[in-house]
């Protein structure tokens, strides 16, 4: 009688993230202080991806210890990054019984070609997009969360911003287009047309949203929220920041409140440095993880 | 503040009344009723705690409105968390047990009985709590699996699952029709 995996129940599951922060953490003690401040989420890992930027060589699914020793220290959902395609990453993910598996750009991707057909498995999957195209082909593999990709590690809000105005620029357009024009739209998009008509039909994507890749500041995760995200990621951003404790509590109080600016003027006062930040047309090419996967 | 709120917003205007949100105090003064979505408990409660919405929303409760907590809102709402030492609320006679289904692989939905409603309810559950116990004035709405999933106790109504997730709004409708100058309105079909 009751069924497990269902579309409803994955999808929902980010339905209930909504309006939150989900930060990523390298142990238990971050994931101690991300639940403190209010995170709705963590994101378990070895390496923030700063620490991944910085350092080089292939990057892969944490070491399972260190997911379940998160797992063992909060209540909140954990979430956990598997390489782009690669299967057995996500069964070991899944067999562990995280709540939400990301298929990640952060990480090195195992396939450059095929993305996991992520409709095939129990867990649900969150996956990073640019545009609607990219959005309804992982929804189409079976993505129950989307997050747009920024470029990570970087503290520099840019690229979340073009992803996320584009995303949804799209969506407007779609919206708006009558129903002649959405085969020509989803051909240029690289969407299915059954996807563009249910976008238009509900006047929005399927499935939730959220903001990722350079998010630094309380000021910063309200933009991405004035700009229409269902809520935020954080990487580096907290753990990489001079006071995580506080720059965690005030990122999630500026996503709650992010119209009231006189508020999140307050937030802001004295958090000490936030990360570093890196200038994007200082990174080369070949090394922009929105790159990956298409 | 946190979760799935435009749903039941959603859920409300469909059911013909008029819905607000709510994330200060003040907010609260309008209404008639209110609902505590679902979404993160330990999130919520850090909002509602450093926004200083605890004494509204017991005051809230104190006045006799009706009030609403599905999954993350029931657990806000009952007198007891089981492993916990404090409630939050603590204004619902219920002991609830959190993400007492486990986690998010064994979510599930269900079709279910539920007392006051002609027809099965689709039922969304995800990482869900379940009413361990409900006080002697607490009337058991259903069972699912042997657990209690639904109840009302006075003013108060509480769900482990989600009926925002579905476009079944005869729970929502139920819970408005305790708002006294709402009662006696015919529930959808």
């Amino acid at each position: 009688m009751s069924e497990q995996g269902t579309d409803r129940v994955k999808r929902g599951m980010a339905e209930m993230q909504k309006g939150g922060v989900i930060m990523d953490v390298v142990n238990a003690e971050q994931a101690r202080i991300a639940e403190a401040a209010g995170a709705t989420a963590v994101m378990a890992l070895e390496r923030v991806p700063s620490d991944i930027r910085r350092d080089g060589g292939v990057a892969r699914m944490a070491d399972p210890r260190i997911t379940e020793e998160v797992m063992r220290t909060v209540s909140i959902p954990v979430m956990a990054k598997a390489r782009i395609g690669h299967i057995v990453e996500a069964r070991i993910l899944e067999a562990m019984g995280v709540d939400y598996i990301d298929e990640s750009e952060v990480l090195t991707p195992a396939d450059e070609e095929f993305h996991l057909l992520k409709n095939q498995y129990t867990v649900p999957f969150v996956c990073g997009c640019r545009n609607l195209g990219e959005a309804a082909r992982r929804i189409g593999e079976g993505a129950s969360m989307l997050r747009t990709k920024g470029e990570p590690g970087t503290g520099n809000i840019v690229e979340a911003v073009r992803h996320l105005r584009q995303v949804n620029a799209e969506v407007r357009k779609v919206i708006t287009m009558s129903e002649d024009e959405l085969m020509t739209e989803a051909r240029n998009l690289g969407a299915s047309y059954e996807f563009l008509k249910e976008v238009k039909r509900l006047g929005r994507l399927p499935v939730v949203n959220f903001a990722a890749g350079g998010v630094a500041t309380p000021a910063d995760a309200a933009l991405m929220m004035e700009l229409g995200a269902d809520g935020v990621f954080v990487g580096s951003g907290i753990f990489k920041s001079d006071n995580p404790e506080r720059f965690a509590r005030a990122i999630v109080e500026a996503t709650t409140h992010y119209q009231d600016y006189k508020l999140i003027a307050e937030l802001s006062k004295d958090l000490g440095i936030a990360m570093k930040g890196i200038e994007i047309s200082t990174i080369a090419a070949g090394e922009r993880m929105q790159e990956r996967g298409w | 503040m946190q979760g799935a709120v435009r749903e039941h917003l959603q859920s409300i205007e469909a059911c013909g009344a008029e819905g607000v949100l709510v994330k200060w105090p003040k907010d609260l003064e309008t209404l008639d009723a209110l609902i505590l979505p679902g979404g993160e408990s330990t999130a919520m409660r850090r909002l509602i705690d450093r926004y200083g919405m605890m004494q509204p929303l017991r005051d809230f409760a104190e006045s006799g409105k009706p009030m609403f907590g599905t999954c993350a809102g029931l657990i806000l709402l009952a007198k007891t968390v089981v492993g916990y030492e404090e409630p939050h609320l603590g204004v619902m006679d219920v002991a609830v047990e959190r993400n007492s289904f486990g986690r998010q692989v064994d979510s599930f939905e269900a079709p279910l009985e539920i007392k006051g409603l002609d027809g099965a309810f689709d039922a969304v559950f995800i990482r869900a709590p379940h009413i361990v116990s409900a006080g002697p004035s607490a009337e058991v709405l259903c069972v699912h699996d042997g657990r209690i999933v639904m109840a009302k106790s006075g003013q108060f109504l509480g769900c482990s699952f989600h009926p925002e997730l579905t476009e079944d709004h005869r729970i929502t409708a139920y819970f408005l029709s305790m708002i006294p100058s709402r009662s006696g309105f015919p529930l959808p079909n």
